[in-house]
């Protein structure tokens, strides 16, 4: 052995009691099996008291696979196998020389099955051949802990099953904050991007969502999918009431068209706030130019309706430009969008407080929109 | 600093004397208004801006502050625990304060906690040194040592000695109009502090349990 020129002699005696000490999930064996003494941590883990017992009797020795002893007096007949297994391993004679070298995984035979790892090594037990067998608990360490109400003195000193449990309890806590702090990130991440999204005074959609939401509804159509319409609402007469009635007065009129038209548009509709007192409403879906001139007509007559600001009677109007996707093969945004508000500009000309639907573009040289459906 | 010092403070002064002085010690140092947070850094100057604005808003002397920051801190239950790793007694738990920083860089390896000495002499008297990047630490181990002192049912004496030469403001007495303003000590010019330990008695009064198992089971 390598230690032969360290130790004076090649036997090693060490008190069963300071063997203890330094191994405390130690057990001395002899080859049959029987259990002569063990550390005490390993008691405890049994809550019995070991020496004299056999091995199998407190543990299921999962690897390495013992033999059976081959001892005439011990064989079977074939069809009694089963019993011979469960016979090995709850208490039979066993050659215990194979543990000598491999790893050896033990599981407690009393709940709950704590599985043990170790490694065994020849001693001189009791005065005959026998084995060490120094276990440790590996992985399922904290488990253990909890399971066998282990503490510090079970272990030895040095043992690194308290840095172990250490970390992992300070990895536990790092991991908390880390999961709290990512939840907080995720809440303000969601409320920024809804605040850049959104108008503040409405709380309709902006320009921003507005276009991200017509790129993307424009990309469909294009591809063939669900078509569109796209509408430009203008107030009338909305720059007198701020002018005479104040900008409080102005603010209140702009909540109370927000409502309309959240109210006369779907869910899956956008309704965005584009300027001081314009409007856009995405529309989803297939629409016809007589359904949406019935739309333009009830918002505006909802907008019309007379109302009181702080006593004082508020009325305003609307116009409103349309387009449909379906007469703007390709749907560009950017060309719907001004074909929207030529439509808007048509309903202006036209004695505001009413509503107009783009035709199609022309395929020849522009018209002066005589066909526009009003 | 590490946030973790600063949610320490944050949490120490908010629960110590209520929100409303935190709010006002926060809004003076220039910390954020929702507060730190454990796992991100701040610059090292908040962390003395947020001591210097407590001590002169409470009127306490610097040192007396942080060693009640330091005893609070063992009052959390998380870092008791942590902190009861480090021995089944008081006088081991003194021995392991050596591996404190390693314990520390070990669940998180940017936190910079201070370096610890610990001299043991006769009798049952020891000497921690701290030494860190800045002034303070040595009256924080002061106030947490006491703490655990109690935790383990330990009678011990524990004095903090502040360096020899402290150009540090030492609280709303000695600082105000017309005072020269306290002089900063930098990174580099810290010098060590050291904390005197004298046990009387290792079990004096039956302490707090301690089981090494977990009573959260997080997995």
């Amino acid at each position: 052995m390598c230690c032969a020129g360290v130790w004076e002699g090649s036997v090693l005696a060490v008190d069963a009691e300071a063997l203890g000490r330094l191994m405390p999930m130690a057990l001395w064996l002899d080859r049959t099996g029987i259990i002569r003494g063990a550390g005490p941590a390993l008691e405890k883990l049994c809550a019995d008291s070991l020496p004299g017992q056999r091995l199998g009797a407190q543990f299921e020795v999962l690897r390495p696979r013992l033999p059976e002893a081959t001892s005439a007096s011990e064989a079977r007949p074939a069809d009694d196998r089963a019993k011979a297994v469960a016979g090995r391993n709850a208490g039979a004679e066993v050659d215990l020389a194979g543990l000598l070298g491999a790893r050896v995984y033990l599981r407690l035979r009393r709940a709950p099955a704590t599985t043990l790892r170790g490694v065994a090594v020849p001693a001189r037990v009791a005065g005959a051949d026998g084995l060490i067998l120094n276990l440790t608990f590996g992985i399922g360490l904290a488990d253990a802990v909890r399971d066998h109400g282990l503490t510090t003195s079970d272990f030895a000193v040095t043992d690194l099953a308290m840095e172990f449990l250490y970390l992992q309890e300070a990895k536990a806590l790092v991991m908390g904050e880390l999961h709290a702090l990512n939840a907080r990130l995720q809440d303000a991440r969601r409320t920024a991007e809804a605040q850049a999204m959104s108008d503040p005074l409405t709380g309709l959609a902006n320009r921003r969502a507005l276009d991200q939401d017509l790129a993307r509804a424009a990309a469909v159509a294009a591809r063939g999918g669900a078509p569109f319409a796209l509408a430009h609402l203008d107030l009338d007469h909305f720059k007198a009431v701020n002018d005479l009635l104040g900008h409080p007065a102005g603010d209140f009129m702009l909540g109370r068209v927000a409502a309309i038209l959240r109210e006369e548009t779907r869910r899956a509709d956008l309704v965005a706030r584009v300027g001081g007192d314009e409007f856009v409403l995405l529309l989803r879906g297939a629409h016809d130019p007589a359904g949406l001139m019935a739309l333009g007509a009830r918002i505006i007559a909802r907008i019309e309706e007379p109302c009181l600001h702080e006593g004082r009677p508020c009325r305003i109007s609307a116009s409103i430009g349309i387009v449909l996707s379906a007469s703007h093969p390709g749907a560009d945004p950017a060309q719907m969008l001004a074909a929207a508000d030529v439509a808007l500009y048509a309903s202006k000309r036209r004695g505001r407080g009413c509503c107009t639907v783009a035709p199609p573009p022309p395929t020849g040289p522009p018209d002066d929109g005589a066909d526009w459906l009003d | 600093m590490h946030g973790l010092v600063n949610r320490s403070i944050q949490c120490f002064l908010g629960d110590t004397y209520g929100a409303d002085l935190w709010a006002a010690v926060a809004a003076k140092a220039g910390a954020p208004v929702e507060g730190f947070e454990a796992m991100l850094r701040y610059d090292d100057a908040l962390t003395c801006d947020l001591i210097q604005a407590a001590t002169l808003r409470l009127g306490k002397p610097r040192v007396a502050l942080l060693e009640d920051l330091g005893a609070y801190l063992v009052t959390r239950e998380p870092l008791r625990r942590l902190m009861r790793f480090g021995g089944v007694d008081y006088t081991e738990f003194l021995l392991s304060l050596e591996d404190l920083q390693g314990r520390g860089l070990m669940a998180l390896p940017d936190l910079d906690l201070p370096e610890l000495g610990l001299e043991s002499g006769a009798a049952g008297r020891f000497t921690l040194t701290v030494t860190a990047a800045q002034p303070g630490w040595g009256a924080v181990f002061a106030g947490m040592l006491r703490a655990m002192a109690d935790d383990y049912g330990a009678l011990a004496l524990i004095e903090h000695v502040a360096p020899p030469v402290d150009h540090e403001t030492t609280g709303a007495g000695q600082t105000g109009p017309g005072q020269p303003a306290p002089v900063r000590l930098g990174p580099q010019a810290a010098a060590p502090e050291w904390v005197t330990v004298e046990l009387l008695e290792a079990r004096f009064a039956s302490g707090r349990r301690f089981d090494l198992a977990a009573m959260t089971t997080g997995a």
